[in-house]
């Protein structure tokens, strides 16, 4: 499998603060890879940075290509970003969320992939008009990840999709994404703080410090792995 | 933290422009002189917006109109009460102060975008609240001031301190007088506590509230301050033009002062002279481009704008910039 | 009664104008958090525009119309992006004073370019009056609430159901999360100008019929949109239409039947009227957004 996603060396800083010093990682066309660490570790750096919402040094492949711009060119290149919060529409209706979600197709499908969604997250067909920002934390963050899919992106970015909800809702987010990998071979790179979940699900793991890579490899490795379990698993 | 060092270089500077503005009249002529007085007039009421806008950081984009207060205060005192026209710019300037308290006590509760847009409001309904008013000022017409006996000089000279001083060279003696005045009374009022707290409510409000700054109370008080100023400047202003109508104090004025703030810089005498000199002397640069009607405007708003693009500290910005780098000079030099 | 109604009709007439204009404002101040001073003058400019198609070249009045529209969306865009965008990230009072500049700006420009001479456009609309149910009502008011009420309707439809339009109600509101969907925020703030510099041009070319065409004409009228929309609300498009309507109609009350305020007040009236909005309840009738209060 070739790598869909790769970073070489990235670097972002905010201010004279170093988020990001020299990050190096490959997501594989079709897994799910993690990135997991603690607050301030970087990680939602290293996905803004991949959406070019911030200034990065380094380089970044999509597809092998070099990937440059600002978050409007990354969305049309098939990276889909859900950021911390949901960065749901909150003055919009849901059916407008989704609508959104495929702003740069140019085809004529959103009809059929609205109903496709209300497959996943059925209130969606019933709430259409529903002011979103009245959703549910849970709600939102399925809305979020429906706005996502609209896009038929190839790249599906996560971050923090666990913050702030209750444990079965989180676990039935994983369940769809998990779903949607192995059933549409949809790629996926989640950034979680919740460790546990996220190894469950994901194929492979980068656990950042201080805005590095400190150790990487397959979810079973870093499962056994002394450091990874003490500090990230909890035993 | 002001050392010895950059107070007496202050004091050496404010001697030397005194100086200056002293001698000036011997060395252009009279015609000059009176643009020069304009020049101290437009200072005075720059001093008072830049106690507003640069300290308290409210955007006014109306005080042409406490310049109309004192304009026509003074017009009224002299043509209906015979009062001198040398007393009426004290009386005139406590009338705009307190119309500024007045205005300040809803408005200071504005933010900045807000606060300018309702004093945008008041300079355009100005022209037509003294024309509703006319009873009291003369409505369209306006109050003629020309040759009143209550008018120091208008067609004889002066004859003062035994000099004999033209229309114009008493005009600038005055003007820059009172802008003196002016300068060393905001000076006295900015350098104390409440100097502090004025800045405490530009830099922050929140940071000015919980440290104990009455807000409402400081930001009111800046805006009769300013009002006062402007209200002192508009009666100059009525003196020099020796008549007042409602076109004296168009909206043009209102922006065209604040133009004067931001291109000139606030905080410094210096931007503020730059300012009023800018305010003063560019429509008629801009008229010898072009003689067309219009011309004028259109240098200020291009200025204005360019001032945005480049240097948004105007002029005063650009100064400060320039002695940075000298005195990282200075210093490199002294090898320290 | 009759004499009330007619008041009523006049203020709804006057209302649309100020309430399009006040839509323009809004439209930019809810993308952007600036108010747009030169928005006046950009309406006065588009009606310039329209005398000339007109009363200089003899076009008749509505294909004149249409291009003066045309004309000024473009110049919208134009002025947004040679004047507006390159201090955009900075703060708001910078872009506030830009706008100033550029009131002066065009000010200036329609004195250079047209003196300040009066001028007189000739409205579409026939100036007499037909008799509905005892009250006269002019024509030339009827069209005028038809033309604004029209523009702003189309516009509605415009931003409900067009996919441009939901995005420029995407990016007005969450600008940062529209780019991540792939919509291209400078772009739509710069079609957000062109609109309200649409609208201004309605509101202008409205105004113009009973009033006289000269660089100061829309000035007045600015302010009675700024009342409208702080009254209904900075950031509110319905807020906008409804305190312009309101305010047409209060301001026409007033002056008729209050005599200390008779015609020449209304100014200050809506001065008044902004100050309390903004000190008793700063978001207006249909605001949202919470005011920080100290």
């Amino acid at each position: 499998m070739s790598a869909l996603l790769e970073l070489k060396g990235v670097e972002a800083r905010y201010g004279a603060v170093q988020a990001l010093r020299g990050v190096t990682l490959e997501v594989p066309e079709g897994s799910i890879v993690a990135v997991l660490g603690a607050n301030g570790a970087g990680k939602t750096t290293a996905l803004r940075a991949v959406s070019g919402t911030v200034r990065r040094t380094g380089e970044i492949f999509f597809a092998g290509k070099p990937l440059r711009g600002g978050p409007e060119s990354v969305a049309r290149a098939g990276i889909a970003h859900v950021p911390e919060g949901r960065g749901t529409f909150t003055d919009l209706s849901v059916q407008e969320n989704l609508k959104l979600g495929a702003y740069t197709r140019r085809d004529r499908g959103l009809g059929s992939d609205i109903a496709r969604m209300a497959e996943y997250f059925p209130w969606i067909s019933e709430r259409g008009d529903q002011r979103a920002g009245t959703l549910s934390g849970g709600e939102q963050q399925m809305l979020a990840l429906a706005r996502a899919l609209m896009g038929r992106p190839r790249l599906l970015m996560l971050d923090e999709p666990s913050l702030g909800l209750a444990p079965m809702i989180v676990r039935e987010i994983f369940r769809i994404v998990r779903e949607l990998n192995e059933k549409n071979g949809l790629t996926v790179l989640v950034v979680e703080q919740d460790a546990r979940i996220a190894l469950d699900v994901a194929a492979s793991a980068y656990v950042l410090e201080v805005g590095q890579v400190v150790v990487s490899g397959p979810s079973s490795e870093l499962r056994e792995n002394e450091a990874v379990r003490r500090s990230y698993l909890g035993y | 933290m002001r050392t010895r060092r950059s107070t007496l270089r202050a004091l050496g500077l404010f001697a030397a422009l005194a100086a200056v503005v002293v001698v000036l009249p011997h060395f252009v002529s009279d015609f000059r002189a009176q643009q020069f007085a304009y020049v101290g007039i437009y200072l005075t009421a720059l001093i008072g917006l830049n106690v507003l806008t640069g300290y308290t950081g409210q955007i006014s984009l109306g005080h042409g109109a406490f310049m109309a207060v004192g304009g026509y205060t003074t017009a009224i005192l002299m043509a209906d009460h015979g009062v001198k026209d040398v007393w009426t710019i004290p009386i005139a300037a406590a009338v705009a102060g307190v119309a500024g308290l007045l205005f300040g006590l809803p408005a200071g509760r504005l933010s900045g975008l807000y606060l300018a847009l309702a004093t945008f409001a008041i300079a355009v309904a100005t022209p037509t609240v003294i024309k509703r008013f006319d009873g009291l000022t003369g409505g369209g017409s306006g109050i003629n001031l020309f040759g009143k006996p209550e008018l120091t000089a208008s067609l004889t000279p002066v004859e003062s301190f035994g000099l004999k001083l033209s229309f114009n060279n008493w005009l600038y003696a005055l003007s820059w007088t009172v802008a003196l005045i002016a300068y060393v009374l905001a000076w006295l009022l900015l350098r104390g506590r409440t100097g502090r707290a004025f800045r405490a409510v530009r830099d922050s409000e929140t940071a000015a509230v919980s440290s104990g700054v009455n807000l409402a109370l400081y930001k009111t008080l800046a805006f009769g301050v300013s009002a006062a100023f402007a209200g002192a400047a508009g009666a100059l202003f009525a003196i020099a033009t020796t008549f007042v109508n409602p076109d004296t104090f168009p909206v043009s004025l209102s922006i065209f002062l604040l133009v004067g703030v931001v291109v000139g810089g606030l905080g410094s005498l210096a931007g503020l002279i730059a300012g009023a000199v800018f305010i003063q002397f560019m429509p008629l640069w801009a008229q010898s481009v072009s003689s067309s009607p219009g011309a004028p405007t259109v240098v200020y708003g291009v200025i204005l704008i360019l001032v945005m693009f480049v240097l948004p500290g105007g002029f005063a910005g650009l100064l400060g910039r320039l002695e940075s780098l000298t005195r990282r000079g200075y210093d490199r030099s002294r090898g320290s | 009664m009759a004499d009330f109604l007619q008041q009523v009709v006049s203020g709804l007439a006057s209302g649309g104008i100020y309430g399009s204009l006040a839509l323009a404002l809004v439209l930019i101040h809810r993308a952007t958090g600036v108010i747009n001073f030169a928005q006046g003058e950009m309406a006065t400019f588009s009606t310039y525009i329209l005398w000339t198609l007109t009363a200089n070249h003899g076009w008749p009045y509505w294909p004149a119309f249409a291009v003066t529209l045309l004309v000024s969306f473009a110049g919208g865009i134009g002025i947004h992006e040679l004047v507006i965008r390159p201090v955009e990230r900075g703060s708001v009072l910078r872009i506030v004073i830009v706008t100033i500049g550029l009131l002066l700006l065009i000010n200036g420009a329609m004195t250079w370019i047209w003196t300040g001479e009066v001028r007189y456009v000739q409205g579409p609309f026939p100036t007499r009056t037909i008799d509905v149910g005892g009250v006269a009502v002019s024509l030339q008011d009827i069209g005028t609430i038809a033309v604004s009420i029209g523009t702003v309707g189309l516009l509605w439809l415009f931003f409900q159901f067009t996919k441009v339009g939901l995005a420029m109600r995407a990016a007005a509101v969450n600008p940062a999360e529209a780019r991540l969907v792939g919509v291209r925020v400078t772009w739509m703030l710069g079609l957000g100008w062109g609109l309200a510099a649409v609208l201004g041009a309605v509101s202008g070319m409205l105004t113009a019929p009973s009033a006289i065409l000269d660089p100061t004409m829309m000035q007045v009228v600015l302010i009675y949109a700024f009342a409208a929309a702080v009254l209904g609300g900075i950031d509110s498009p319905v807020g906008a239409v409804v305190g312009g309507l309101l305010i047409g109609v209060g301001l026409n009350l007033l002056g008729a039947y209050v005599d200390f305020i008779g015609s020449a007040l209304q100014l200050p009236a809506a001065l008044a009227i902004i100050l309390i909005v903004l000190m008793v309840r700063p978001a207006g009738i249909f605001g949202r957004r919470e005011v920080k209060k100290i």
